[in-house]
Parts: structure tokens; C-alpha cells; sequence
């Protein structure tokens, strides 16, 4: 006897618990399996591009918070960082080290949010969220110590950062440093070897490393397929090259990896932030830098290392004070250029996971 | 006066009808059976409704600790008022049916939900010999009336018209329908060594509680009792981060909370029942009474389930059927062999099995409970499954051109 | 530090493979003609000497006269970059052939330029509006566009 059955086209989102903001996935079932994904983009679109074009150099740094809006110090470095490189800024030594002090805390708070979300969509009542969160929370009572915001820091600025840290920033900062450590081994005490997690992550979504180099995929999608790529090694930008730190890389691609390598990489940023510590020195946190930046009339293109992957800044100046055309390759957006193939054939309770595994933001995808 | 009295004479049902049958002529027995009847219900759903606003709270609650938070704590001592202001809120919301709804089933669906969730419960016993303990069906009855939620979260799902409702009740139908094999066989374990499928009688058997008699039947009933009233780690009817909502998704307003109350009144009644079944029911030593004992036993139990609650990821759906078919089903029926030889063995009679005989059993068991795990750990078990180590592939090389030497790192990381 | 591949370097290399693809040439960028564009990146990505096995980014600008589409490369295992632009003329259809047959990473960003600069893609697998919908008028991104 055979059954005579529809597949099923249901619309995931743009109002889903698990779309990480307004993604919308029109997805065909098969019963419970998934047998075709269409994303549908753009309800977050701001024309952060266009909008820039309209800017001077300076208040731009305010447009790029709002991209992936819970990682803005990496934002803010990755566009500083093409302005410098356009305009020929230099940085001073205590500038760049807060940036990367900056940047590590903001990627450890990133993975966390992506840590704590997953586990939500495995279906685990809020507890591991809440715990990441918690810790996320100190984080930005640091970021708030240094800039007066929590999220849209706009910290940075061409030429350095806008103000020193206060006194009684490094003393917090030490206290996170120390207990860091121990609440992270707590998460994973929780997570990494728990029979249910195993279950549903391992050997699911699985991405090969050729697969991820071909589809421009980069950040820890790329390093959980076992490709070992970090541009903060292959290009080191403001003080990376006298810190000492690991890069993390899975073995198989599959959705544990893609978690592990992030736990992993928490550790790592803990490791450069408390090197940063001990190396700071005092003095000038920026150097002496117009409000108006008036580059000669040539473009550039500078890749940094967010917590998604590689967010690079292309730059065209024509030699006025806002640039002629600003790009900006989103690390969120083209790691789901092998979305469909990801999800295909797995079932839905697996579409969530997989999706929630490449750890999109929204703001940065449709900019 | 007449409450009192009702108390002292056993607070049953044979004890009310007496208490009434006393004072009134013979030829109006119909109206003392009615009246006792009615009396009881409202005792009984009662006392369900208020415990369960009660669990919402203590849930709530154990949850915000679990989470480093507070929980509910603005309305009345510690929030306990919580749940009333919960109430009044749903209550007073709109009461919507969509346009496609098919309108008398999805308005009956939170009846046929919410019914037998407390008709269940009238057989439960508070003490000796309270209610309708002592019907001789109990587990028959109990097992029978609650798999009529199936139809009920079906019925929910199908009215609404919404595919994510649909998803939701059709892994309910699958799921609901698996588990309660596992459930009522161990279950039947039960029955074999209590000889009886009373459940005063049960509680009676029990000189030593069945959780430590049958270590493997209590796993099996809990898991599979989990599974029936969709918890985690398998709430995949109603799994929010998938479905939103699952098969209540179109509900709103008294309807979405008739649905609520029966989905929080189950675990209420699936502790009453694990005390009842494994924890000798109401039981106890000291001077502390029966009852007491009883709701004690059952809120150890609930805080068991909202510690699961608290911390575990929830399966897939094929995964949660594996468990049930390939997992729970042969360790329900090892159990039950294994009972049932050690009965035929001791061959109790009309007089039960003895202490010496639970005692003998508890040792047998406990080391076929270990011995069947560590098969089952080893057959469906995740850890064992071995990864490759990470290697460096040589797509990539992100120390040329770099003045970073790769010699470094390495060196870091033999330290 | 990546090294950037000198425009000198690159352009005898595409001149080899593909002779008479080279437009010009600076110190970091190659400019190379539009229709030959998928040869001239097959080659540029399976040459073992250049090895670009990564395509970082593509974009376009609008300079009003012609718009100019400007591809990043790169070589993960030699750690170097490569800047490889074309231009194209006109301001009304505007086709060009899609290299997401070479990278797949071109599919979306192809999209993305289509949908605010304008250019079509010819032989893009899914050639429609990625940012915002069907029936938008105009391409924002131009400098033209007028809200």
C-alpha cells in the first residue's frame, strides 16, 4: 500500500524564535525532511553603502556598529583599519593594544551569543544562554567602562581609539581575566560532552574544506572544516604579531566543530587579551588626526578577522571627505552561499541547528 | 462540622456516601450518590488546579535559579501570586479562531485535553484509602485514560489550519503512540510483583518501594512518562526554537489556557503516579501523616523533572523514536522477564511477596539495571564514537610570508 | 604579512594563458577585458603558480562613464592578493558573464551587485533581487539613483 502525500512549503520567519533576527527560509518538507531551501533576504537592508557615501570618514564609524550588531568593536577596527590604510594613518603602540584588547573581548562575547543561541535552538531551556549571557554581561560593563555604550560602541576611530581606558577599567578587567577561565570549563562541563548535544551535532551539516574554500566561506565555518586560516595570523594587523596565540580548527565540519572551534577560540582570545595586558604601556591612544580625512583619490581593500569570519572594508576615495564608494564584504552574508546544501536532505529539527551553527547576523547580512 | 466529619471517615468515597446515607431516606440513594459524586470532583479538580498553579510557580521558580535569575517574584510572598495574575491575563484576552479553523473540533480540542488529565487523577491515592484508590483497575484506567491526550493534541493540531501546528501534532500522534508501549510495560513489572492492579494495593505491596526493587522499570517508566507529556528532553511537539508553538500555536485566550493547565497538570500526575507506582505512595516513617508524605515524595519528583527541564537539549525526532523502539522497549521487556521469572520463582500466592523476597529481587536487579545500561550506553551511545584528531589541511598555509614563525606556536603548544 | 601580487607579474601571467585578455596594469591591479572573464579566472584559480584558490570579494563602482568591477583574490596557501578589475560601459543593460561557475562564493554577491548597481550576469543560476524585492525601482547604488 503506498501513501499519497504533498510536500509541505513552510515560510521560516521572518518572525521565528530561531532565525536569528529577520531571516526568513522558505523551506519544502518532505514529511519531516527537508528537500528544498530558499533564503529570502533582505528585511534588515539599510543601505549602510549608500548611507556612507553620504558621511564623512569619522561619523561612518557610527554606520558600522549597526552591521553585526553584537561584534561593533570588530566592526569598528575593520573600518578604521581601510580608512588608515587609505589615508595613511599611523596608530599609536597603546591605541592598537587597546583595539585588539577591544576586539578579543568583543569575539569572545560574539561566540558566546553564538554558543548560547545554539544550544537554545538544540532545545535547551534557556539555561545555556542565560549562562553565556551572564558572562556576556560583564563584557559589556567593560566596553561601557571604556566607550559609555554597551553595543554600538563606536570606539574606535581613525588613528587610534577616542579615549583612553579609565584606571578602574584594568582592575575589572583582570577580575574577568581570572574567572573567565573557570566559567568557561562550567559551559562546557554542560555542553561538549553531553550525550543529547553529541547526538545532534555530530557528523550533521557536514561542510568539506574544498567546498568552503570555493564558496569564499571564512571565520570558524572555514577553520571547523580543518582549513587553518586566520587573517589575524596571515596578516597580523595592529599588535598580533608579538602575541602568541593558537588557531583552533575541527577536524570533520559538522556542527560540533563549528561549536567547538568557538569555545576553543574563547580561550585563545582570553590568552591574546591577557598578553595585551602585560605589554600595554602608557601613552597616546590616537594620533593627531583631522575630523575631516581628505585621502588622495585611490581605493583599497583591508580584510580583518571578526568573529564571523573575514569582514573587509573596500574603500574608493576621490579625494573628498566622504568616500566615493564604500563596499563591504560581509562575512555573515556569504557564508550562506552553501546554505541550500547544507540543509538539504537533513530533517527540520537539524535545518535549525545547522543554520544556527553558521551563526548569521542579520544586521550584517542585508546591511 | 460536616467537613470534619468527612475527614474522619476516611475521605473517600464509601466515607462520604455514608456520611450522607446516614441522614437521608433510602429511597433517594441516587441523589447521595450524585451529591458524593460531585463533592469529590470538586475536591479532586480542586485541589489539581491549584496544585498545578502551584507547580507553574515552583517551576518558574527552580528554573530562574537553574538560570542564575530570580524567576517570578513581584506579586505576593516570593511571586506565589504569580500565577493568578497569569490566569487574569489569559482570561481576558481575545479569544481568537482562524478564518480556515475547522471550529467545533478546535474549540473541543482543550476539553478533550484538559478531561482526562483529572480523571486520572481520581484514582490516585492520597492514603490508605482515599477516593477511588481502591478500584481494581487503577492501572488499567490510568493507562487507558491517558493516552487519550494523543487524540486530543491531534485534533488541537489538525483543527488549526497551520502547518506548524500540523508538524507539532503529527510528531505527537508518532511519539505519543511509541512511548506508551514501553510506559505500560514496565508498568505491567508493577503489577506482576505487587499481584495487584489496585493502586491502594500497589502502595500497599511496596515494603520496600519499587524504585529500589526495579531500578530498570522505574528508568524506563520515567523516561517514557517524560516522553508522554512531551518534556525535555522530549518537548519535540511543542519545540520552540522549530515550531514556534507547536499544535497550540493558534490558541489564544481561555482555550490556550485550558491547554496550558493540562500541559503543567501532567507532570503533576505523572509524579503522583511515579510516587505511587516506585515510591511506596504515601508511605512513610515518623510521625509525619500519609498525605504529607505523599506530597512530599511528589514534589521530589517534580523538581527532578524541572531539573531535566533545566539543563538538557532536546532530541530529534527519529532519535526519540530510536530511543523509544530500539532503547526503551527491549530494557521494558527485560525488566518485565526478569520480574515475572523471579515471581513465578517465589511464588508469593494470595499474600504477596515478603520482605526478604523484595529484598533478594532488589539485589538480582540492580545488577541486570547495570548490565542493561552499559549494553544500551554502548549500542546508542554518542561518546564512544570516535573523532578524527584535527590536522592542519594543506589547503592553506597562513604562516607564509609572515614574520610569525609557525616554530613558535608549536613550541606554545607542547607547554 | 599577505603579499600583493604586482599588476606586472599577474598580467604576463593572464597575457600567457589568455593572450590579448590585459587592458592595463598598475603596481597592485589588472585590468582585463569583460568577455574573457571566466577564462581568465579558471586560469588565474588552477595555475599552480598563482594558485588563487580564494575569491574574496567582488564589487562594483559606478563612475558614471563606465562601472568598474573590481575582484579580490587570494591564495591561501601562498598567502597572497590579487586585485583584478574590468570595466564596462554603458548605463542600460549591462550583461556580463557570472564566474560563479569558477567560485560558487560568486553567487550571492553577484546577486547583491545586480540588485543595487544594475549589472546582469549572464549564466548566474539564480539571476534575481537578493537585498530588496522584485519590482524595486531603479539600483540604488548608482550614482543616478534618485529616491
Amino acid at each position: 500500500m503506498s501513501i499519497n502525500t504533498q510536500p509541505v512549503t513552510i515560510n521560516l520567519g521572518p518572525q521565528h524564535p530561531s532565525t536569528h533576527g529577520v531571516f526568513r527560509l522558505r523551506v519544502t518538507f518532505d514529511g519531516e525532511q527537508v528537500i528544498d531551501v530558499e533564503p529570502v533576504f533582505g528585511y534588515l537592508h539599510r543601505g549602510t553603502e549608500k548611507l556612507a557615501e553620504e558621511r564623512n570618514y569619522v561619523q561612518i564609524v557610527t554606520l558600522t556598529d549597526r552591521l553585526d550588531y553584537v561584534a561593533a568593536m570588530t566592526n569598528n577596527l575593520a573600518y578604521v583599519r581601510a580608512v588608515e590604510s587609505l589615508a595613511g594613518i599611523s596608530v599609536p603602540d597603546r591605541g592598537m593594544y587597546l583595539r585588539v584588547i577591544s576586539a578579543e573581548l568583543q569575539r569572545i562575547a560574539s561566540h558566546l551569543i553564538a554558543t548560547g543561541f545554539l544550544l537554545d535552538e538544540l532545545g535547551a531551556f534557556h539555561t545555556p544562554l542565560i549562562y553565556c549571557f551572564r558572562e556576556r554581561e560583564r563584557i559589556l560593563e567593560l566596553f561601557e567602562m571604556l566607550c559609555g555604550a554597551r553595543i554600538t560602541v563606536s570606539y574606535m576611530r581613525p588613528g587610534g581609539v577616542f579615549q583612553d581606558a579609565p584606571i578602574d577599567f584594568w582592575p575589572r578587567l583582570d577580575d574577568f581575566l581570572s574567572s573567565m577561565p573557570g566559567y568557561l570549563d562550567e559551559l562546557e562541563g554542560l555542553i561538549t560532552e553531553n550525550e543529547v548535544v553529541l547526538a545532534r551535532t555530530r557528523d550533521m551539516g557536514i561542510l568539506s574544506a574544498q567546498d568552503a574554500i570555493d564558496a569564499s566561506i571564512t571565520g570558524p565555518v572555514l577553520r571547523a572544516t580543518g582549513v587553518q586560516w586566520d587573517l589575524r595570523k596571515a596578516e597580523p594587523h595592529e599588535v598580533y604579531d608579538r602575541l602568541d596565540f593558537d588557531v583552533p580548527i575541527g577536524s570533520v565540519g559538522d556542527t560540533y566543530d563549528r561549536y567547538y572551534v568557538r569555545v576553543q577560540e574563547m580561550r585563545q582570545s582570553l590568552r591574546i587579551v591577557q598578553q595585551c595586558v602585560e605589554q600595554i604601556e602608557p601613552g597616546p591612544v590616537r594620533s593627531e588626526t583631522p575630523y575631516f580625512i581628505r585621502p588622495d583619490a585611490v581605493d583599497t581593500y583591508v580584510g580583518t578577522e571578526s568573529p564571523k569570519g573575514e569582514l573587509g572594508f573596500y574603500i574608493v576615495s576621490d579625494g573628498g571627505i566622504s568616500p566615493y564608494r564604500m563596499h563591504i564584504r560581509a562575512p555573515s552574508f556569504i557564508n550562506l552561499t552553501t546554505l541550500r546544501d547544507l540543509l538539504v536532505g537533513w530533517k527540520m529539527a537539524d535545518l535549525i541547528v545547522i543554520f544556527g551553527s553558521i551563526d548569521i547576523v542579520v544586521g550584517e547580512v542585508d546591511r | 462540622m460536616m467537613e470534619i466529619e468527612i475527614l474522619r471517615s476516611g475521605f473517600d468515597f464509601l466515607g462520604i456516601y455514608g456520611f450522607f446515607d446516614g441522614f437521608m431516606p433510602d429511597n433517594l440513594d441516587w441523589l447521595v450518590f450524585l451529591i458524593t459524586s460531585v463533592i469529590l470532583a470538586m475536591v479532586i479538580i480542586n485541589a489539581l488546579v491549584i496544585s498545578t498553579a502551584l507547580l507553574t510557580w515552583f517551576e518558574r521558580r527552580m528554573l530562574g535559579r537553574f538560570q542564575s535569575r530570580l524567576g517570578p517574584n513581584r506579586w505576593g510572598p516570593f511571586g506565589l501570586l504569580q500565577p493568578i495574575a497569569d490566569l487574569v491575563k489569559l482570561l481576558t484576552k481575545e479569544d481568537t479562531i482562524p478564518e480556515g479553523a475547522d471550529k467545533p473540533v478546535f474549540t473541543l480540542a482543550p476539553i478533550v485535553f484538559l478531561v482526562p488529565a483529572l480523571i486520572v487523577f481520581a484514582v490516585i491515592p492520597l492514603h490508605g484509602s482515599s477516593f477511588l484508590g481502591r478500584l481494581n483497575i487503577g492501572l488499567i484506567f490510568v493507562i487507558a485514560i491517558t493516552s487519550v491526550n494523543t487524540l486530543a493534541i491531534f485534533m488541537a493540531g489538525w483543527s488549526s489550519l497551520n502547518k506548524y501546528a500540523m508538524f507539532g501534532a503529527m510528531r505527537a500522534v508518532a511519539m505519543l503512540v511509541s512511548y506508551e508501549i514501553p510506559m505500560g510495560i514496565s508498568v505491567v513489572g508493577v503489577a506482576i510483583a505487587a499481584q495487584t492492579l489496585g493502586l491502594s494495593n500497589v502502595v500497599l505491596a511496596q515494603d520496600i518501594p519499587f524504585i529500589l526493587v526495579m531500578p530498570l522499570g522505574f528508568l524506563v517508566f520515567i523516561t517514557a512518562a517524560s516522553a508522554e507529556m512531551s518534556r525535555t528532553p522530549f518537548d519535540l511537539i511543542e519545540s520552540d526554537s522549530e515550531l514556534g508553538a507547536g499544535y497550540h500555536t493558534e490558541y489564544s485566550g481561555a482555550k490556550f489556557a485550558l491547554l496550558q493547565l493540562t500541559e503543567f497538570m501532567a507532570p503533576v500526575i505523572v509524579a503522583a503516579l511515579v510516587t505511587t507506582l516506585f515510591l511506596s505512595g504515601w508511605r512513610g516513617y515518623g510521625p509525619i501523616p500519609g498525605p504529607v508524605w505523599f506530597i512530599i515524595k511528589t514534589f521530589v519528583v517534580l523538581f527532578g523533572f524541572v531539573w531535566i527541564r533545566a539543563s538538557w537539549p532536546r532530541l530529534r525526532v527519529d532519535q526519540i523514536m530510536s530511543l523509544a523502539w530500539k532503547g526503551l522497549l527491549p530494557l521494558s521487556i527485560v525488566n518485565l522477564f526478569v520480574i515475572a521469572v523471579e515471581v513465578f520463582i517465589f511464588n508469593p500466592g494470595e499474600a504477596g511477596l515478603s520482605t526478604r523476597d523484595l529484598l533478594i529481587m532488589t539485589g538480582i536487579n540492580w545488577s541486570i539495571t547495570i548490565i542493561a545500561l552499559i549494553v544500551i550506553f554502548n549500542v546508542m551511545g554518542q561518546s564512544k564514537l570516535k573523532r578524527p584528531e584535527p590536522v592542519a589541511l594543506p589547503l592553506a598555509n597562513m604562516y607564509a610570508n609572515t614574520t610569525v614563525s609557525k616554530k613558535a606556536t608549536d613550541l606554545a603548544e607542547a607547554d | 604579512m599577505s603579499i600583493p601580487i604586482t599588476g606586472e607579474h599577474a598580467a604576463s601571467k593572464i597575457n600567457q594563458n589568455v593572450p590579448g585578455s590585459v587592458v592595463n596594469f598598475s603596481a597592485t591591479d589588472v585590468w582585463v577585458k569583460v568577455d574573457k572573464l571566466i577564462d581568465i579566472f579558471s586560469c588565474l584559480k588552477n595555475d599552480s603558480e598563482l594558485d588563487m584558490q580564494f575569491l574574496n570579494s567582488i564589487t562594483a563602482v559606478d563612475y558614471i562613464e563606465y562601472f568598474e568591477l573590481v575582484y579580490h583574490l587570494r591564495s591561501l596557501r601562498q598567502n597572497t592578493t590579487l586585485i583584478v578589475k574590468t570595466k564596462c560601459f554603458g548605463r542600460e543593460d549591462i550583461t556580463i558573464p557570472s564566474i560563479s561557475g569558477v567560485w560558487r562564493g560568486a553567487e550571492l554577491q553577484e546577486r547583491e551587485i545586480w540588485d543595487l548597481m544594475g549589472i546582469n550576469f549572464s549564466g548566474h543560476p539564480n539571476m534575481k533581487r537578493i537585498l530588496l524585492w522584485e519590482g524595486f525601482p531603479g539600483h540604488p547604488l548608482r550614482k543616478d539613483f534618485i529616491r
